[in-house]
């Protein structure tokens, strides 16, 4: 990647950042911590990483992106909008009666959503169905799917995970956005979450540590897959939740809390994005 | 039932390239012809059923006609929300299939009863729940699940159930048939509950009175027509299900009858009820603890109905 083009995904995110301070402003939107933790990746997933068409999202070959932490979409809706999959004026009534922009992504009408998510656990289970339909239909095609730390808690991730070792499914990568809260505690105290990395690859899993604010480094890894191993990818994003907002970072308040006016304008006045 | 489905669905992966079989660990040797008919169709996919059933999801987002298939109480009330948020929200054609409806599995004790799914899945919308009565119905709503555009919830007996229809009858999803005539009473049988339906009608013919006997196989949607019909020409109507008097047919058919209005015909609704079975037994024995024999159903008909 070369400077610019970093530089380019760098402002990309803070827009994105600051699009989704404003709407959850306005339309009292919450989980704001949890949009603010995933946006660096999912930067890097929808301008480097994935083979996405937003005029042909139903495309046979594409990549399959699940949202499984579905409490993000707040920062989905936007980065799909940004991309090109739906004007962003779409956007205008987030939040308000009769919009399909609100909480959680719906299973019908938003083009470039694969699936509702927003009950946590979910997505990787999809995810396998989609990515063993790719290998028996002979698709080259990847299937990621972006995860919560505390989502890792439903016993359902870890049926997965062993399901999608056994079928060594090494164009399937799960994302886990390890921003060390859950909505009410810390994750690491919530369950025994560590050793994580270890839990991961004891499950059959190739994992990869990584900073998930580092678009570099999260570009980087996606050429590496597969890799022969015939492992599922585990990418465990160490990330901050509330990144990008001094106020905002590592304080779970912002789990539920929604930002008053003047939070908005401090937030994107440290985003650079003041008078925009 | 179980052998006649894993026949027919073998034949239905020959014909059809996006038929794909998921299973629960269960079923040893059962699906041997589909593996060798679709070996890249079948998956075992081990005693996780939420996993089996997201991924079923998966699958159909992606364009394949997922079955998924274990003991009724894991397919269904173990996995519920995959079934209700990423098979039924999403409107797939996804099959769910349980063998060992009711009390099939009596001997196995409560964990294996399956009392309860008509009722849980009932509320989800957009499911068809199609209970077949023998093996040729079981055949028969296989292919008719292959053209719904949703999902469905297939619940089987167990094997060795006896062909109840002398030939093929005309099938289709949400509407009833008719298994025998009758001008006094009519009785709707749903699943594996009709032989004990037929015997019911026979002990009643015995006493004089004449018995009609539907083949309510699906009980979602209910077929209105026929409820209408049978509302209007019968003063007493009878359900007879292997599952809970709370939300079953029982409790279909009376929703239906109450947001119809008054009229004069009277129903009648055997089922199993609002207790476990702690003592374990086989299946002739635990539906006698529920009251759920000939009878007891015929003493209770004769007493109530309306004549």
């Amino acid at each position: 990647m070369t400077t610019a083009n970093l530089r380019e995904l760098q402002k990309i995110a803070r827009v994105l950042r600051g699009r989704i301070i404003e709407t959850s402003g306005r339309a009292k939107i919450p989980h704001l911590g949890s949009c603010l933790s995933c946006v660096d990746i999912l930067v890097t997933l929808y301008y480097q990483a994935l083979n996405i068409d937003p005029k042909n999202p139903k495309a046979e070959d594409r990549d399959r992106f699940l949202l499984s932490k579905g409490h993000a979409a707040p920062a989905l809706f936007q980065l799909l909008a940004m991309r090109g999959f739906f004007p962003l004026s779409d956007l205008d009534n987030y939040g308000v009666d009769g919009s399909l922009f609100a909480e959680h992504p719906p299973a019908h009408g938003v083009p470039g959503v694969e699936a509702a998510t927003g009950s946590l656990g979910h997505g990787l289970s999809i995810g396998i169905g989609m990515a063993l339909a790719s290998r028996t239909r002979k698709r080259s095609n990847k299937t990621v799917v972006l995860m919560s730390d505390g989502e890792c808690n439903e016993g359902s991730v870890w049926e997965a995970a062993m399901f999608a070792a056994a079928q060594k499914l090494e164009k399937l990568i799960a994302i886990i956005d390890f921003n060390k809260w859950q909505a009410t505690g810390r994750s690491r105290e919530v369950m025994a979450l560590d050793p994580f990395k270890e839990k991961w690859q004891a499950f059959g899993w190739s994992v990869y540590e990584v900073d998930g604010h580092d678009i570099e480094a999260l570009a980087d890894l996606f050429p590496k897959w597969p890799d022969g191993s015939g492992k599922p990818v585990a990418i465990i994003a160490h990330t901050i939740k509330g990144k990008g907002v001094s106020f905002m970072e590592d304080n779970n308040n912002w789990h539920y809390r929604t930002p008053k006016p003047d939070e908005v304008e401090a937030a994107k006045k440290e985003l650079g994005l003041s008078g925009s | 039932m179980r052998n006649i489905f894993a026949q027919e669905l073998t034949k239905l992966a020959f014909e059809d390239k996006r038929v794909l079989l998921l299973s629960g660990d269960i079923g040893n040797k059962l699906f041997d012809e589909f593996k060798a008919a679709a070996p890249d169709r079948f998956y075992n996919c081990g005693v996780a059923e939420a996993n089996m059933t997201g991924m079923a999801a998966g699958f159909a987002m992606s364009g394949f006609r997922p079955f998924t298939y274990t003991i009724t109480p894991f397919a269904t009330v173990r996995c519920l929300e995959q079934i209700r948020v990423d098979v039924c929200y999403h409107n797939l054609p996804v099959t769910i299939v349980g063998t060992g409806a009711g009390l099939s599995y009596a001997e196995l004790g409560p964990t294996h009863h399956s009392c309860d799914d008509i009722g849980l899945l009932r509320m989800f919308p957009n499911i068809s729940i199609v209970c077949p009565c023998d093996p040729i119905e079981v055949r028969l709503a296989l292919r008719a699940a292959m053209k719904q555009n949703g999902p469905v919830y297939l619940r089987l007996g167990k094997k060795g159930e006896p062909n109840i229809h002398a030939g093929d009858p005309d099938f289709m999803i949400g509407r009833s048939i008719t298994v025998r005539k009758g001008n006094d009473l009519c009785l709707l049988s749903t699943g594996n509950a009709m032989s004990l339906t037929l015997a019911v009608a026979e002990k009643l013919s015995e006493a004089g009175v004449s018995v009609r006997v539907e083949s309510f196989h699906t009980v979602k949607p209910l077929d209105a027509a026929l409820l209408a019909e049978v509302c209007d020409s019968y003063k007493t109507i009878a359900t007879l299900e292997e599952h809970s008097l709370i939300g079953g047919l029982g409790s279909a058919v009376s929703e239906w009858m109450t947001d119809r209005g008054p009229g004069r015909c009277r129903l009648l609704r055997f089922g199993t009820g609002d207790h476990f079975l702690n003592i374990p037994g086989k299946q002739a024995y635990a539906r006698a603890q529920y009251g759920f024999t000939v009878e007891k159903i015929v003493e209770k008909i004769l007493k109530g109905r309306t004549v």
